[in-house]
């Protein structure tokens, strides 16, 4: 049995590590300063994918992701890892989508990879951390879902046994594919980028990469089949522009404001046996602990 | 029509605190909005839903009660809201912001075309302009979300697309009931005409949930460490200090990824709000998405060994040096002086 896997991947800017020149003198993001990255649990939902594909040999795993011309980067570090290939999904009218629009906007680029018989994911994005999307492009595939995946036990006679690590607890459920899974940060890990898939994937360019390169480049791409990824418009995947980008979206972002929190006076004290003491007479003797 | 709802989320027949918090957000919300507040519950023996949620100011309780229906699935669940709110055309809907309405929330939304705000810190009502349409807009439910890893806070609106909906961690609204004796009335449904049995696709096979074994919420006292206690055995300090002034254990994000404390520990915005009476942050440098978690208690100890930590600009006590010297220290004088 071999099985046709695409997982969704996004580029996003690093927000875990914010260092002090993250934010501008005026309390705005400092977007340049935060590195753009995989999105760690699409990492995640990579390796479950690769995990298939070396339990089911002839499987192909198959990268779909949406954003600027840069973000080609996630299509390599896929291939880096064991993917089979990838789409790019990028054009001006996706920009400013909210979650609505950019599930349209994947699901019609999954119409248009054709065939499949699972979508595996990450369970949200470190930028939003909202948990919409891969639930979104289900149901607009008119599939099911099976979210919060720590692991992918078992894909048998059409259906898959999955085991969900909840706020409390676990849960394994079963269910027939095709369906989206959205795999949780607690999964194992993707496996480190392989030096031989390095070596064949590095100069792969997409159409965008390869008008911006010199002469060379272009030379090399014509000797070597490999080294095209696939870029899609709107238009390529026969996207309705009015349901792409802010026209599509329901939601509207009124006011960003910074986060300030009030100050208060502060009392200093250091480590020293005698002001430790002093404090915990004062908390006993106010009734704030005992 | 036009009323807001909120999706219950039931555990062996028992509605799950964040919808009660939700109920009571709820409440306020549809006074203000001069419309019913209407629960919606689905599952299996659902017979003591009504006497839970009706004196939280319920005005019409819908139930769905199907032994299909508990434990949840997404699909069956998804059915029965979209078509319930086609009918009903609610203005506003929330769920929790749990495994269940993070799963739920999403499908319902892309069904109605109806925009969705994941994990909103608050709820107001409000007008909004659309300057470039020239339009304007009445009671707008402002959904209000830490965006950018909890950089920047961002208020959210759906102008034109109903219901107006939002997620809504637990811990974050608080829990109040509004008249022990409200009446509601209750509308039960005959679950066959919302659910086929194509939307039985995913099966649960197996569960273990656990009741939560940590109560951070409700705690007086909170000993909460950070990424600064260095390791899983520092964070053993904070348990003894802890069981000796009678606290529980928090912890930061950063702290729970690096694996000291457990991710039910969490404090902040992808964690519990917390609001005790006095808070020990210990090697906690105070990232916004921590504050914001926790700038609400009435008294706040700052340990860290630098003193230029964020964290210190909200603390009432400052103490500058390592929380492994100062803890043993805090405990050694409790004693003392307790007596």
């Amino acid at each position: 049995m071999s099985l046709k896997i695409i997982v969704l991947a996004k580029q996003v800017p690093d927000t875990r590590n914010v260092g002090k020149d993250a934010m501008k003198a005026d309390g705005t993001v400092n977007r340049a300063a935060l590195p753009a990255i995989f999105n760690p649990e699409d990492l995640n939902a990579l390796e479950q994918a690769l995990r298939l594909k070396d339990q089911f040999p002839g499987s192909t795993v198959t990268l779909l992701t949406m954003g600027p011309p840069r973000a080609a980067d996630i299509i390599r570090e896929g291939l880096f890892r064991g993917a089979d290939g990838g789409y790019l999904l990028t054009d001006r009218v996706f920009a400013g989508a909210d979650t609505l629009a950019t599930s349209y906007a994947l699901h019609m680029a999954i119409k248009k990879i054709g065939d499949f018989d699972l979508i595996i994911s990450g369970r949200q994005a470190i930028d939003g951390d909202t948990a919409q999307v891969g639930p979104q492009v289900a149901e607009k595939l008119g599939i099911s879902q099976i979210t919060y995946a720590e692991e992918i036990q078992s894909i048998a006679n059409g259906k898959i046994t999955v085991k969900r690590r909840l706020e409390r607890g676990v849960e394994i459920v079963e269910g027939h594919l095709p369906l989206l899974v959205t795999v949780n940060g607690s999964a194992p890990d993707c496996r480190p980028r392989n030096a031989k898939l390095i070596q064949k994937y590095k100069y792969a360019k997409t159409v965008s990469e390869r008008q911006a390169e010199s002469n060379d480049y272009v030379n090399l791409c014509h000797s070597r089949t490999c080294l095209f990824l696939n870029e899609w418009s709107a238009a390529d995947v026969n996207a309705d522009a009015k349901q792409c980008g802010l026209s599509g979206s329901p939601t509207k972002v009124k006011k960003i404001e910074n986060v300030v929190f009030q100050a208060k006076e502060s009392k200093t004290l250091d480590s020293s046996d005698q002001q430790i003491e002093e404090l915990m007479v004062e908390l006993i003797t106010n009734h704030t602990i005992g | 029509m036009n009323n807001l709802f909120v999706y219950l989320e039931i555990e062996n027949g028992k509605v799950e605190d964040v919808s009660l918090e939700l109920l009571t957000k709820g409440r306020t919300l549809a006074t203000r909005l001069n419309c019913r507040l209407e629960a919606v519950a689905v599952g299996q023996s659902l017979e003591t839903i009504g006497e839970q949620v009706f004196p939280y100011g319920v005005d019409v309780l819908h139930l769905f009660d199907d032994a299909r229906l508990y434990p949840y699935t997404s699909l069956p669940h998804t059915s029965i809201l979209v078509k319930l709110f086609e009918a009903e055309k609610p203005q506003i809907a929330f769920m929790g912001a749990t495994s269940i309405g993070r799963d739920l929330g999403p499908r319902v939304s892309s069904a109605l075309f109806s925009g969705l705000t994941a994990d909103c810190t608050a709820l107001e009502i409000g007008d909004h302009e659309e300057k470039k349409e020239g339009k304007t807009y009445t009671d707008l439910l402002y959904q209000i979300r830490p965006a950018f890893g909890g950089n920047i806070v961002a208020t959210i609106v759906n102008p034109d697309n109903r219901p107006q909906m939002a997620t809504v961690r637990e811990g974050v609204m608080k829990k109040e009931i509004l008249d022990a004796n409200y009446q509601g009335k209750t509308v039960s449904y005959d679950v066959k005409k919302y659910i086929s049995d194509a939307d039985f696709v995913v099966s649960v096979i197996e569960r273990h949930i656990e009741a939560s074994k940590v109560n951070i919420k409700g705690a007086p006292i909170i000993v909460a460490g950070g990424y600064g206690m260095g390791s899983k055995e520092n964070f053993g300090l904070l348990y003894d200090l802890a069981n000796t002034i009678g606290a529980e254990v928090g912890a930061s994000r950063a702290a729970v990824d690096a694996g000291f404390a457990e991710h039910e520990r969490q404090i902040g915005q992808t964690g519990v709000t917390v609001r005790p009476k006095l808070y020990i942050a210990c090697g906690i440098s105070g990232q916004i998405q921590h504050i914001a978690g926790m700038q609400d208690a009435s008294m706040i100890i700052a340990i860290n060994n630098d003193p230029n930590a964020p964290i210190n600009a909200i603390a009432d006590y400052v103490i500058t040096g390592e929380a492994e010297t100062v803890i043993p220290k805090m405990i050694k004088y409790y004693k003392k002086n307790s007596k």
